[in-house]
C-alpha cells in the first residue's frame, strides 16, 4: 500500500533552501574578491596543472574588476549566511536530528561500500538509517566546512581582532588559502550532491521540497 | 484511479512549490532592491549602509587599542611591493619637507611642522603584516614616530572623532577614526626595512596603520587635520569600505 511519510522537517527544508542562494552569493562575490589576487594553483615548482583561474574563466563569467563590489556584498550577505548556518546547527542539535546525521563508528567502512555500490562494484548496500554512511559523512562535513569558512573568514575580515585565530590557522595568508579551499570544496560538493539527487529520483528529491515521500508499506493482514 | 497517497503528494507538492516560489521571488526582490538602490560612492546604497553597520558593530564590540601581531625581524621582506603612486609628486623638496597640521588644540588653525620635529619624537619600529584589499600581504619592517606621540605635542581638541591626511597636492587622501590613529602601532614612517624610506614608498613621510588595510597607509603626507566631519577618503569614494578596519 502506498503511503506518504514525513522525511525532512520543515525547518530543515527552510535552512537548506535559504542556505543555497546565500552560499551561491558568497561564492560568487568571493570570486570577485579573489580575482584581485588570484594566486592559487595546483602544481609543483614551474609546473602548473591547474591555475585558479585562467583569464578566460573571468571573461566568461564577468567576475573581473569587481573587487570593491565583491567586498561590499560579501561583508553584508555574510551575516545572513552565518545566522542561517548557526540556526541550522542549533536546530539539528536541539531537535536530536544530529543523531541521524553524525557518522557512527563504522561510517567510513560503510561509506566506502556505498560508494562501491554507486560505482556498480558492489551488489548490496550496507544497513542504514535515514541517511547512509556516505551521506552522513558528507552532510556533517559540509556543516563543519561552513564553520570553517566562518572561522577562516573571521580571521581574514578582522585580522587584528582575531589574530589568535589567524595564528591558529597558520597566519593570514594561510587563512585566506583555507577560506578558498573550502569554497572549492562547496563547489565539488554541489556537483556530487546534485548528481546523487538526480540519481535518487524525484520521490526523494521532492521530499526536500514538500517534506514528504511516497513509501510502499506492506499490507497489514488480519 | 489515482492512488490517494499520490493525490495527497501532488497536493503537497503544489503547495510547497507555491510557497517556495513566493519565497524565491521575495529573495530575488530583496537582491534586486539592494543591487538597484542608488549608488553611493561606487556601491549600492544598501551595501554602503551595511558596511557602516559593520563599522559601528566593530567599533562597538572590538578593542580599538588591540595590537596587530608583530613578527621576528628576519621574517620581514627585503623588497617591499610598490602598489600605488596616486598623489605622489617628484617636484617636492624632501629636505625642507613640512607637514601641515590643522585643528590642533592650543595651536594656530594651521601649523607647518618640519620633518626634523617629527624625527625628534621617540623612535618606534615594528614588524607587522601589511594587508592589501586585493588580498596579498607582506611582512614589513617599519620605523618612525608614533602618531600618538605627535598627537601629544599637537593634541586633537576634546571629542575629536576623525583625522584626515592628504598628499600635498590633495590628490590622495584618507580618513581615519581618531581611535585607530592613536593606536600605538600607527606610525609616521620615515624608515622601511631599516633604511630611510625610498621615494616610491612615500618619502619623506608616510603612514603605517596595521589595524587598517593598505589603502589607508598614505604616502607623502602633506596635511594632517583633526575634524569632526567624516573625512573624505580616496578609495571609499571608489566603492571600498571607509572604515577598512582589520
Amino acid at each position: 500500500m502506498k503511503q506518504i511519510a514525513l522525511k525532512h522537517l520543515r525547518a530543515v527544508r527552510w535552512f537548506h533552501w535559504i542556505n543555497f542562494p546565500l552560499l551561491a552569493i558568497m561564492i560568487w562575490t568571493g570570486l570577485w574578491i579573489y580575482w584581485a589576487n588570484d594566486v592559487y594553483r595546483i602544481g609543483w615548482g614551474d609546473l602548473t596543472l591547474l591555475h585558479f583561474f585562467p583569464d578566460s574563466f573571468y571573461n566568461l563569467t564577468h567576475t573581473d574588476h569587481k573587487l570593491a563590489q565583491g567586498m561590499a556584498w560579501h561583508f553584508v550577505v555574510m551575516w545572513a549566511f552565518i545566522l542561517n548556518g548557526i540556526a541550522y546547527i542549533a536546530y539539528t542539535i536541539i531537535s536530536g536530528e544530529w543523531r541521524k546525521l553524525v557518522p557512527g563508528r563504522h561510517a567510513l567502512r560503510d561509506a566506502i561500500y556505498v560508494t562501491l555500490y554507486d560505482l556498480h562494484l558492489r551488489k548490496e548496500l550496507p544497513a542504514q538509517g535515514k541517511y547512509n554512511a556516505a551521506q552522513q559523512i558528507s552532510y556533517t562535513a559540509i556543516s563543519v566546512m561552513g564553520l570553517g569558512s566562518f572561522i577562516t573568514g573571521l580571521a581574514i575580515w578582522r585580522y587584528v581582532q582575531f589574530s589568535w585565530l589567524a595564528t591558529l590557522l597558520g597566519g593570514y595568508p594561510a587563512a585566506r588559502m583555507e577560506h578558498f579551499m573550502l569554497t572549492i570544496g562547496y563547489v565539488l560538493f554541489f556537483f556530487v550532491h546534485v548528481a546523487q539527487v538526480v540519481k535518487a529520483g524525484w520521490n526523494n528529491g521532492r521530499s526536500m521540497i514538500t517534506g514528504y515521500e511516497v513509501v510502499e508499506t506492506p499490507e497489514v493482514r488480519s | 484511479m489515482k492512488d490517494p497517497a499520490d493525490f495527497d503528494m501532488s497536493r503537497r507538492t503544489r503547495r510547497s512549490l507555491l510557497t517556495g516560489g513566493i519565497a524565491a521571488a521575495a529573495g530575488a526582490g530583496l537582491w534586486a532592491w539592494i543591487a538597484n538602490s542608488p549608488s553611493e560612492e561606487g556601491i549600492p546604497r544598501a551595501l554602503r549602509r551595511g558596511l557602516q553597520v559593520n563599522e559601528k558593530l566593530s567599533r562597538g564590540i572590538f578593542n580599538g587599542k588591540r595590537l596587530a601581531p608583530e613578527f621576528p625581524l628576519d621574517q620581514a621582506v627585503k623588497k617591499v611591493r610598490v602598489n600605488e603612486d596616486i598623489g605622489m609628486s617628484d617636484d617636492v623638496d624632501r629636505a625642507t619637507w613640512k607637514v601641515k597640521i590643522e585643528g590642533a588644540d592650543g595651536h594656530p588653525a594651521s601649523v607647518e611642522v618640519p620633518l626634523a620635529k617629527i624625527k625628534s619624537l621617540p623612535h618606534a619600529e615594528h614588524v607587522t603584516e601589511l594587508k592589501c584589499v586585493e588580498g596579498w600581504s607582506q611582512i614589513v619592517h617599519w620605523g618612525g614616530a608614533r602618531f600618538a606621540d605627535l598627537a601629544k605635542e599637537f593634541p586633537p581638541p576634546p571629542d575629536t572623532q576623525y583625522v584626515a591626511m592628504e598628499t600635498p597636492d590633495g590628490e590622495y587622501y584618507v580618513g581615519l577614526d581618531l581611535e585607530s590613529a592613536l593606536q600605538p602601532q600607527t606610525l609616521l614612517v620615515y624608515e622601511m626595512t631599516g633604511e630611510p624610506i625610498t621615494e616610491e614608498h612615500g618619502a619623506p613621510l608616510r603612514l603605517c596603520i596595521p589595524t587598517k588595510y593598505g589603502i589607508k597607509n598614505i604616502k607623502q603626507i602633506g596635511t594632517i587635520r583633526y575634524t569632526n566631519e567624516r573625512p573624505k577618503d580616496y578609495w571609499a569614494e571608489r566603492g571600498y569600505d571607509w572604515y577598512a578596519g582589520l
